[in-house]
């Protein structure tokens, strides 16, 4: 046996451990610096356009990330003495919420009229406590026929009204503002809760989202990890039966983990609901080495070597397939940095580090430990073998079936994979289970979606919104929003002016009309300014100079394309009715609708890239053109295959779903080599492809159907992830992980077996 | 043995003395202090019958844009009750010869009346809003409606040197439960009781605003006043300066310049 460098932690294993230890404490200690970012932010660079538009749209007008309070009476009718009474007191409080600039409601609602030739202005529920049925009934006409309340603060049933609290969410990260603002509105809901039992309350707003992935990002690092853990325990045991192999492998799962997210902590990352995973998906990893590694030791110690020298057999064994396929996986992961989300690429780039810390750890520490350790005598297992060899022997005998049976399920698949189509909705990421989707669902069943789009419209001309023509292109565009079957409700400044000109003429309906002079316009709203309270002024909607206004809308939940489809029709009808004045169209949800298409989009390329460069690595590991040709197959039809299964599924794509192609690929090739090589080795020797399948089968066929059960299991886990983008991730990824082992336990054999006939005579030598 | 106990005595004496002498100051509560900081300030100020400035407002926004408003406000002092004030807007041009007059009360909602040039009609404002921006600027109202002891429960905080001049700082609360803010606190310095910084707190008690004062100019050998006032929102980062030119006194304005009916007549 080669004196490699490895066997030193066989030869001296105290020193490799102690080192081991120092290089693991020094990188754990970084973790210190971790800190956890849960607001939605995180999805998109700095230079993200739709970022840009909506950043620029909350510095130009003011910022108007909120949270809502759904406030539904058992009553079914909320103009009643009690809920009017609730919804004000309610008001009053909301102005508590910490960083809160604003908060509207039905009862703060500023209802202007005329009275002779005063102008009053005041909010439209007054002294509930006090109010008269007749009272009641007035505020119940208004509220139901103000536009700026019905479908938003009011249901057009008036059975639902929401308080609406508009924050001040301070640039950079808001995790810690996000969740004291929760938990403040929370508390407050509580204490209504008791003093007005017959009521129901509901949370939702960007805030509440905010802290939702937050939310999620800590049931994941609190409920995945630690059954991830259980399950690897209870695979090692099943499969290996080996306490010291378990307890070894634990040690180096631990050490990876702790390794790559101190790593992380120095190099000066956060924690993300993307990548609060990282640990989970390290430990899959890090266990499919040592499976590796151990397997073959049990298996040398089966035939009656002693542990030290099985070890330094199985060192010598997988030194170079572990190196490889750590190498692949890394380079699958590292592709993930085409992402156009961030925290996809830290995800990506972590899961590299961790498949290094794992690689190196695996033939270092564990040999080590596991010499330290008292192990077994080993007796000779040979039943899985047998069942395994004795599947190939059906393999190759079923070859001439297999083949056209195999091109035609791909076929197929791909056909299904056509069915899938990009479906980002936010508020969708959560799971029923989550308190924040059962809100959302209440709100859209109920009221409107939680989907806003708000759409700048600027004259370029100071004072220019008082101009008419400006006007009625704002008041137009409104109405052309209001008619769009996807738009729940439509706030606009043309409102106002309708309302102030009506006010201005005695209450007169007939003067419900735009102003039709500049100065009237611009003259009613400095009347209009000088009578509104604080916080409730017209800064949310006109800016600085009042060049520009802004009008908000609230959109049902759709989906990615349904959303940007809304958005390129205003856009066009903006374009044909509008010459001088610029649009600008901008939210959160929309920017969620553009990442999923721009990251799929860039995530193709950073597959065809990893497709590339590990194509080109396993040439040289395979030592062969023609095996890295052929390898092409295996390692490309998983892929097809999982994404047929999910265009029948499910087909919906999401940005967790970008990622999967070039990170299984990575993953899946690992199976492709140990068959390959060995098969290679095989005909090397001067075989035919058949009993080189066979030979294939016999070597590396159990450590293959071990590591894919290690994986897939792995993966499943991420599936109990109420976040979608991680449990579909997980499922996928399962999904595919077990096809490339029927790819290449089924199509790979009997397509060897069909084309590679020719003589060997460079043959592929893997050590 | 009797030097020691007499010269006791005679230490004790001195000592009941000086604690005699200062007893008004020691006794004294922050409140109270408070309130008698704010009569001297009142004080300074009582007598100034009339005046009349041009005022520029320069409005600033997060991102540094900025607009410039003009106005001309017209003051009459009023005794034992808020101050009258007549603003007449010279720009934006559309909203040019529009004015508004206003008479503060401390304890009741301000009377309020625009006139529209374009309308050619005076309009009372019902409102009682008294917190609301100042032509979308971030000054409110109530920011700019004249100082009255009766707004507000006074309390001294301390003593400090703000820009160079030695200061009583001040806590003063709002009385009137329509106004914006929960609690101001204000730097006077302690030569001339001139205000030169006001901090301004929200309903949930945070800081909302900045304001300072500067340029302080002496009118009529008595009264001082700030050319040039700035107030920063530090929540959404936007500001406005509000500048003076030709401020003058005792310009012979009187009660029947600040007449509703006559509202339509200014120019």
């Amino acid at each position: 046996m080669k004196n490699s460098w490895l066997n030193i932690s066989v030869t001296h294993p105290k020193i490799v451990l102690m080192l081991g230890i120092t290089l693991i404490v020094a990188s754990a200690l970084g973790a210190k610096n971790l800190y956890f970012r849960g607001d939605y932010k995180v999805f998109f660079e700095d230079d993200n356009p739709q970022r840009m538009a909506f950043e620029h749209m909350q510095n130009t007008f003011s910022k108007n990330e909120n949270v809502s309070i759904i406030i539904a009476p058992k009553s079914g009718n909320v103009f009643t003495k009690e809920t009017l009474t609730l919804i004000q007191e309610m008001t009053e409080q909301a102005w508590q919420t910490p960083m809160s600039i604003r908060v509207d409601s039905l009862t703060n609602f500023q209802h202007t009229w005329a009275e002779d030739d005063d102008l009053v202005v005041d909010d439209l529920v007054l002294e509930p406590v006090n109010i008269s049925e007749d009272e009641i009934n007035r505020v119940k006409h208004i509220a139901l026929n103000e536009p700026n309340l019905v479908g938003r603060m009011v249901s057009e049933k008036g059975h639902v009204s929401i308080v609406n609290i508009i924050i001040n969410l301070p640039d950079g990260d808001q995790t810690e503002e996000v969740f004291v603002i929760t938990e403040f509105v929370k508390e407050m809901t509580n204490t209504f809760k008791n003093q007005y039992p017959n009521h129901d309350f509901y949370h939702t707003g960007m805030v509440i989202m905010n802290n939702a992935f937050a939310d999620s990002a800590k049931q994941d690092a609190s409920t995945l990890i630690p059954l991830m853990f259980l399950a690897i325990l209870v695979i090692m045991w099943l499969l290996l039966r080996t306490f010291v192999g378990t307890v070894a492998t634990l040690f180096v799962i631990i050490a990876s983990i702790l390794s790559t997210m101190g790593l992380a902590g120095w190099f000066g990352f956060f924690l993300s609901t993307a990548s609060v995973n990282v640990p989970t998906i390290v430990m899959t990893l890090a266990v499919a080495d040592c499976i590796h590694v151990i397997s073959s030791m049990m298996f040398s110690m089966s035939q009656g070597k002693d542990k030290r020298e099985a070890l330094l057999y199985s060192i010598h064994l997988n030194k170079k397939p572990i190196l490889i396929t750590s190498l692949t996986t890394a380079i699958g992961f590292l592709t993930l940095n085409f992402s156009e989300v961030p925290i996809l690429a830290d995800l990506g780039n972590l899961t590299a580090i961790g498949v290094v810390f794992a690689c190196v750890f695996s033939l270092s520490i564990l040999p080590a430990m596991i010499v330290l350790l008292p192990l077994n005598k080993v007796k000779a297992q040979n039943r899985h073998i047998g069942a395994t060899e004795k599947f190939g022997e059906w393999v190759i005998s079923h070859h001439n079936k297999l083949l056209p049976i195999s091109l035609v399920v791909t076929l197929l698949a791909i056909g299904f994979s056509f069915k899938n189509h990009l479906n980002d909705i936010a508020t969708d990421y959560f799971d029923d289970t989550t308190e924040f989707r059962q809100s959302t669902n209440f709100q859209e069943q109920n009221l409107s979606g939680m989907t806003s789009i708000d759409f700048a419209i600027n004259s370029n001309i100071d004072s220019g919104i008082n101009i008419p023509e400006v006007l009625i292109i704002v008041e137009q565009f409104s109405e052309w929003l209001r008619a769009q079957p996807e738009v729940d409700h439509v706030s606009t400044i043309a409102d106002t002016y309708k309302r102030l000109n009506k006010n201005m003429n005695k209450d007169d309906m007939a003067f419900y009309k735009l102003p039709d002079d500049r100065e009237l316009a611009a003259q009613y709203l400095l009347m209009y300014e000088f009578s509104l309270p604080y916080g409730l002024d017209l800064t949310n909607q006109l800016d600085l100079n009042k060049s520009a206004t802004r009008i908000m809308t609230v959109v049902k939940n759709l989906g990615s394309k349904e959303l940007t489809g809304l958005e390129s029709r205003a856009r066009t009808w903006f374009d044909d009715n509008v010459d001088d004045y610029s649009l600008i169209v901008a939210s959160p949800n929309l920017m969620f609708a553009h990442i999923g298409e721009a990251n799929m989009e860039s995530m193709l390329k950073g597959s065809v890239v990893a497709l590339i460069l590990i194509s080109i690595l396993l040439v040289f590991a395979l030592r062969s053109w023609r095996m890295g040709i052929i390898s092409l197959l295996p390692n490309l039809l998983p892929a097809c295959i999982g994404f047929g299964i999910w265009g029948l599924y499910s087909a919906e794509v999401n940005l967790g779903l970008s990622i999967v192609l070039s990170m299984t690929l990575g993953i899946i090739v690992d199976d492709t080599v140990h068959f390959l090589t060995k098969y290679g080795h095989a005909r090397g020797l001067g075989q035919n492809a058949k009993s080189s399948v066979r030979f294939a089968f016999a070597s590396v066929g159990k450590a293959l159907w071990v590591t894919t059960l290690v994986l897939a299991a792995g993966f499943s886990v991420l599936t109990l992830s109420p976040f979608a983008v991680n449990s579909e991730m997980g499922l996928l990824t399962s999904i595919i992980i077990v096809v490339a082992l029927v790819v290449d336990f089924l199509f790979l054999p009997a397509f060897l077996i069909a084309f590679d006939r020719k003589k060997n005579e460079n043959a592929p030598v893997l050590s | 043995m009797t030097n020691l106990k007499s010269r006791c005595c005679q230490l004790l004496m001195v000592l009941s003395l000086v604690l005699l002498l200062d007893f008004n100051v020691y006794a004294q509560t922050a409140e109270e202090k408070g309130l008698e900081i704010a009569k001297e300030r009142k004080a300074r100020d009582v007598g100034w019958g009339d005046s009349s400035a041009d005022v520029s407002m320069i409005l600033r926004n997060a991102q540094g844009q900025e607009v410039e408003r003009k106005m001309r406000i017209k003051s009459l002092e009023v005794i034992g009750d808020g101050d009258k004030g007549l603003t007449i807007f010279d720009q934006p041009l559309d909203v040019k010869g529009a004015a508004f007059l206003s008479f503060s009360h401390t304890n009741e909602p301000d009377d309020q009346w625009i006139y529209l040039p374009k309308r050619k009609r005076v309009t009372r404002i019902r409102s009682k809003n008294k917190s609301g921006p100042f032509m979308g600027s971030e000054f409110a109202y109530e920011d700019m409606s004249s100082f009255e002891i009766e707004k507000f429960a006074f309390k001294f905080l301390r003593e400090e040197r703000f820009d160079g001049q030695a200061c009583f700082v001040v806590e003063q609360i709002p009385l009137d439960k329509n106004s914006g803010y929960t609690k101001q606190v204000v730097w006077l310095d302690k030569k001339h009781y001139r205000v030169l910084k006001i901090e301004s707190y929200d309903r949930k008690k945070s800081l909302l605003k900045e304001l300072v004062m500067e340029e302080y100019e002496l009118y009529l050998n008595k009264y001082w006043r700030p050319l040039r006032m700035e107030m920063f929102n530090e929540q959404n980062g936007k500001s406005t300066e509000l500048v003076t030119h030709n401020l003058e006194f005792g310009v012979g304005l009187g009660k029947g310049d600040f007449d509703e009916a006559r509202l339509k007549n200014v120019k």
